[in-house]
């Protein structure tokens, strides 16, 4: 059976430090025998101690800390515990990492990677729960990830450093637990292949069928709820869906994901957070824009409500996107009901 | 200045009133509610209790008034307790259920009512405690803020800049620290340099340091301190040794086994039932039983409900 998400990233940091002899890791209770919040960074310290650092918690000072890492040449990760901290962090992210590549009037690489477990379903309450991708969208020279089951975190992570570019991984804490998927196999119906120019977008496609009447664009988080609904919609309705996912959100690689949104002519893109100045709806605008003529149907967006993220399970369900939501999305817009 | 109330474990804890020892009594037995239904899988998210820490704000709790302002934060169920002795509203917080105090919608750790708040993001409520301190330094002088943090949030910025403020301002602000040597996993001389007492010095704030464990004596050390809080409208830091008898959150407990012992040695509630067996005795199974029934006639309600005009 495959691995889990976690493994899979825990399996990374490990590749990554054994690789890397520039690289420390960093964060709040990293260090073993807890090896993180979330246990992404179980072992580590064990077999760098010098490397894996647990630190105070002080979310702007550790990422301040890795930032003059990366500035002095080496490479720094840092583990966020609950994405929603990240705001603490703030500061340093946009004023002095993302603007150190460039504001110098000189190129100055910085190698930095901020994780930050995020989303909710998990009855965390309103202070643990967010999805904070979209603050930090168009942030010049700042690359946003996400965590998905379909991409190999080591490469993720790799790519993200030798950018020289500062980043951000957003995992949703619901995939810890789930399994990476493997051999282009999904299930008994469909299968997956990574699409574009450094195979950054995970195309999830009925075995063999290159029609569909719907392209659902999520980030990974929501990668499982779109291709259940993608399932359903199948045997139930007969709603020929493909799943786009791409693990760079930021910047855009609108190339990969236009052919195919164009071939089918209708697009749901969706995404845990609440509308409002998101990737998604970013995404949308490049869709309208260079699609127009295409489009057989306004794209068509999906968020979490305007609201706060209540603790208690029943309420957090009216609140978060559930795969109810994508799926009467996809069969308002395949047809017009 | 710093002062340090050394008293060592006294020989016997000094015998409590009963309305002292059933509350201390009804936030343990409260705590090892949820721990044992977190077990069951009964309970959804997380919860940090204050197993070991209760006689904190027990010994607080005739020292406040109810126009003093509280700010609790993750580790809060026994500073709601002690200020309202309800435990009903928590549980059905906790729990989702009808008749919680946010509707189900703050859980653990997000908790307004009255004059009391708690949030989950570490730091950042003592700012807005000294906002608050401003406000009561104003308009109702003699109150004070007071603000629960442990000593793992000493690593953050804000606790500095509130601090500051208080000191150049002269406000009401009291910051309760309930050291118990340990945040999360990581032990506190591995993410504190040098001590509370003297980061408190460094800005000319008043700090006292408490070792016992005693609710009486406790309570007699902090009761100068609040009074000189309200008289002279000056921040002040206590800090208690206190000791983390149970795990950071539902079950993550990665101390070794002789540092969870020494806990456990330092814990009350051992130590005064072997003091006072027949007073615990009686006491102890009254708020065992009040707790169980307690976890019985709310687990029994239905969920929850957030009306659509308390959505923001
Ligand atoms: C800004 C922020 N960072 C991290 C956390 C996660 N977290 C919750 S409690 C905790 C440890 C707090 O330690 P301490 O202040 O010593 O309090 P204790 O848990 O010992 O009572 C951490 C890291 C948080 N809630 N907020």
């Amino acid at each position: 059976m495959a691995e889990r998400v976690v493994e899979n990233l825990n399996q990374a940091l490990h590749g990554l430090l054994a690789d890397d002899p520039a690289l420390t890791v960093l964060g709040e209770d990293l260090v073993d025998p807890y090896g993180g919040a979330f246990k992404v960074t179980r072992g580590l310290s064990a077999r760098w101690p010098d490397r894996v650092l647990s630190t105070p918690l002080s979310e702007g000072g550790i990422v301040g800390v890795a930032g003059g890492l990366a500035l002095a040449g080496q490479s720094a990760i840092v583990e966020i515990m609950f994405s929603d901290f990240v705001a603490l962090a703030f500061d340093q992210i946009l004023n002095f990492a993302s603007k150190s590549t460039a504001m110098y009037g000189r190129r100055v690489p910085m190698r930095l990677v901020v994780r930050c477990p995020s989303g909710g379903n998990r009855g965390y309450g309103p202070t643990h729960s967010q999805s904070p991708l979209k603050h930090f969208v168009g942030i010049p020279g700042l690359s946003l990830h996400e965590v998905s089951p379909f991409h190999d975190n080591r490469a993720v992570l790799a790519g993200m450093l030798a950018t020289g570019r500062p980043g951000l991984l957003f995992e949703d804490k619901v995939l810890y637990t789930n399994r990476m998927y493997a051999d282009g196999v999904v299930d008994e119906l469909f299968r997956y292949d990574l699409i574009g120019p450094d195979a950054d977008v995970a195309r999830v496609r009925v075995d063999e069928e290159e029609q569909a009447d719907c392209v659902l664009v999520v980030p990974g988080g929501l990668a499982a709820r779109a291709v259940a609904v993608a399932r359903e919609l199948l045997l139930r309705d007969d709603i020929v869906c493909q799943v786009l996912v791409p693990s760079r959100l930021w910047p855009l690689d609108a190339d990969t994901l236009l052919p195919p949104i164009a071939r089918a002519g209708r697009v749901v893109v969706a995404e845990e957070s609440t509308a409002g100045g998101t990737w998604g709806a970013e995404l949308a605008q490049v869709v309208h824009r260079r699609l127009w003529g295409a489009l057989r149907a306004p794209v068509r967006l999906v968020h979490s409500a305007d609201s706060v993220i209540p603790t208690a399970a029943h309420l957090e369900r009216t609140v978060l996107v559930q795969d109810t939501d994508i799926r009467q999305a996809v069969k308002e817009v395949v047809s017009g009901d | 200045m710093t002062a340090t109330r050394t008293e060592a474990p006294p020989i016997a804890p000094t015998r409590l009133a009963a309305t002292d020892l059933d509350l201390l009594l009804l936030i343990r037995h409260f705590e090892l509610a949820l721990l044992d239904m977190f077990g069951r899988g009964e309970l959804n998210g997380t919860t940090h209790t204050c197993l070991g820490q209760e006689y904190v704000p027990v010994a607080l709790r005739p020292l406040l008034g109810d126009d003093d302002f509280v700010f609790s934060n993750h580790r809060g169920h026994g500073h709601y307790l002690a200020r309202f002795n309800d435990p009903h509203g928590l549980l059905a917080e906790v729990m989702g259920r009808e008749g919680a105090v946010c509707q189900g919608v703050g859980g653990s750790q997000h908790i307004l009512r009255d004059r009391y708040l708690s949030t989950g993001v570490q730091g950042e409520s003592v700012p807005v405690a000294a906002g608050v301190a401003l406000h009561l330094k104003r308009t109702e002088p003699g109150r004070l803020a007071l603000v629960y943090l442990g000593d793992g949030t000493w690593g953050e910025g804000a606790v500095y800049e509130a601090l500051n403020m208080a000191a150049l301002w002269g406000l009401p602000l009291l910051l309760v620290v309930e050291n118990n040597g340990i945040a999360q996993s990581t032990p506190t001389v591995a993410q504190l340099a040098g001590s509370i007492g003297g980061r408190a010095r460094a800005f000319g704030v008043d700090h006292l340091r408490v070792t016992s464990t005693d609710t009486e004596v406790v309570r007699a050390a902090l009761t100068p301190v609040l009074r000189r809080v309200r008289e002279r409208s000056t921040p002040y830091v206590v800090e208690l040794l206190t000791h983390r008898v149970g795990p950071h959150s539902k079950g993550d407990d990665s101390r070794r086994p002789e540092e969870i012992a020494y806990a456990r040695a330092h814990d009350w509630y051992a130590r005064y039932a072997q003091a006072y067996p027949e007073q615990f005795g009686v006491h102890d199974e009254r708020q065992r039983a009040y707790v169980a029934q307690v976890v019985a006639d709310v687990a029994g309600r239905p969920a929850s409900d957030w009306a659509e005009a308390d959505r923001g």
